[in-house]
């Protein structure tokens, strides 16, 4: 098989350690039948990538599979070709939001705890639930309060959010990081 | 040996119960550790799946912080700081590639890790593989004989690969459990996911799949369900109440850690083990465990002789 330059296809396989292992999937289903999420993705990951392979990419990227993936490594422990599902799953989040092709709001629950942790150091729940909910469903989140009002009477939620000593530190390594991965 | 401890985010909230009654139980079975020196967050599964240089540099900063000569294993209790320490340190040592950038990130810090140095621990497999059952054993004052007890697992203690125990049929907390007396009977979903960050997301996925595990865990007729993952804990305990308005079901499962568990085995006082610190209330498990008989007290090493009974025979005298 010929893979295109810079499609889904061919970054899996050159971005990923291991991603070449994809070119060995076998069409099973093991990875679809583990999936605790596969009732909620409008394509299971079995279907997933025969369209990476068929490359349909706009239809990958569009798709909420990789956004209802919970991170359980079940597919990956129980595929026969050892493919490194999950992290193929977090490969595609990357490349749909740098295609600004994404379907969810997940993401930005992901950029909002990210957002905490470059700021604090720490992650800070109060500040991500927050943040995230009252910003995208401040509807829904009404019917959050008994859950949260739950937590913070029993000394479960943070009101203040704890920060690192040497946040300068940190970030300087962060940066770096970022820098690095954008050179590739 | 001495351990680095990496107490994690929930460590300060959400999950304090753990963090506190793990430190006494780490206390009471004498594992020395030291809390990493200005320790950051693991990103948990949120910047893996965002950006991956930046994630890997992120946990790698724990790891440099440790000094590896003193303490050349890291103890994490959380499931997914244990998961994001290892996978670092050991993709780290496979690819040379990464390991060069995120030591060049780390410098830009004036930090540095050499993969391979450190080993990242749950604090599970140390209680269970260090220390051992034997001596767990030996610290029991108060079985927990008449309490039926869950162990509920998760993903990260057997996933993905070469962690302390089985992906799908893991042994360690059945072993443990039954090991302070209590009844430890088999789940079929020990393994299966809570959703993790599905509850802030999907409610109706995450309630499916919450509603999933307490349905298996409530035919077993559990007095708790024991956890060793702040973020299962919290899963589970916190939504609870959603899943029974969602599906009308009226489960009231306490959902526990193993330390605190271990704690009243150890025979320490209840009030120091924060079980109110639990949505669900974990008061009927308490009170049937106070009321539990208690245990028989040691038989004596040999009966007294029954007067009527026949001589035993002896060696003919020659």
């Amino acid at each position: 098989m010929t893979l295109e330059p810079n499609s889904v296809y061919e970054r899996i396989i050159t971005e990923l350690p291991d991603g070449e292992k994809l070119k060995s999937c076998l069409q099973c289903g093991n990875c679809t039948g583990s999936c605790p999420s596969a009732l909620d993705m409008d394509y299971a990951p079995r279907g997933l990538f025969a369209l990476i392979a068929a490359g349909q990419d706009d239809k990958v990227l569009r798709s909420n599979t990789f956004w209802y993936c919970v991170s359980c490594y079940q597919c990956t422990v129980r595929c026969p070709q050892e493919i490194p599902i999950t992290d193929i799953m977090y490969n595609l989040k990357h490349q749909a939001i740098e295609k600004g092709l994404y379907t969810t709001d997940a993401k930005d629950f992901s950029k909002t705890f990210i957002g905490m942790v470059e700021y604090f150091g720490r992650s800070f729940e109060l500040g991500l639930a927050a943040g995230f909910h009252m910003l995208h469903h401040p509807l829904e989140s009404v019917k959050m309060a008994p859950m949260a009002l739950g937590m913070l009477s029993r000394g479960r939620l943070s009101l203040i959010p704890a920060r690192i000593k040497n946040m300068g530190q940190l970030r300087a390594i962060l940066d770096k990081a970022k820098e690095i991965g954008a050179q590739k | 040996m001495k351990y680095a401890w990496y107490p994690g985010c929930s460590a300060e909230g959400n999950s304090l119960a753990y963090d506190k009654t793990s430190r006494m139980i780490a206390e009471a079975l004498g594992i020395e550790f030291q809390e990493i020196n200005d320790w950051n967050c693991c990103g948990a599964t949120e910047y893996f799946s965002v950006d991956q240089l930046p994630a890997y540099a992120l946990v790698a900063r724990n790891l440099a912080l440790i000094d590896a000569e003193e303490t050349p294993q890291v103890i994490a209790p959380c499931s997914a700081c244990y998961i994001n320490l290892k996978k670092t340190d050991e993709k780290m040592a496979k690819y040379e590639r990464l390991n060069l950038e995120v030591n060049e990130a780390l410098a830009a810090g004036s930090l540095s890790y050499e993969p391979g140095s450190v080993k990242s621990r749950h604090f599970l497999d140390v209680v269970c593989n260090d220390v051992g059952y034997e001596a767990v054993k030996e610290k029991v004052t108060q079985s927990l004989a008449g309490l039926t007890l869950i162990p509920y697992y998760g993903c990260y203690m057997g996933r993905p690969e070469d962690n302390f125990d089985h992906p799908e049929r893991p042994e360690t907390m059945d072993t443990l459990l039954k090991t302070l007396g209590a009844n430890v009977p088999d789940y079929a979903l020990k393994t299966t996911c809570c959703g993790g960050h599905m509850t802030q997301l999907s409610a109706k996925a995450s309630l499916r799949m919450l509603h999933h595990l307490l349905k298996g865990a409530d035919k077993l007729k559990p007095d708790a369900m024991v956890v060793g993952c702040p973020m299962c804990q919290l899963n589970l305990d916190a939504y609870q109440a959603d899943v029974n308005s969602a599906f009308n079901t009226d489960y009231q499962i306490p959902i526990v850690y193993f330390s605190q568990v271990m704690g009243l085995a150890f025979g320490m006082d209840p009030k120091t083990l924060m079980f109110e610190r639990g949505i669900v209330s974990s008061q009927p498990m308490l009170e049937k465990w106070r009321s539990a008989e208690p245990a028989p007290k040691k038989r004596k090493r040999r009966e007294k002789r029954d007067k009527n009974a026949l001589p035993m025979p002896k060696p003919l005298e020659t």
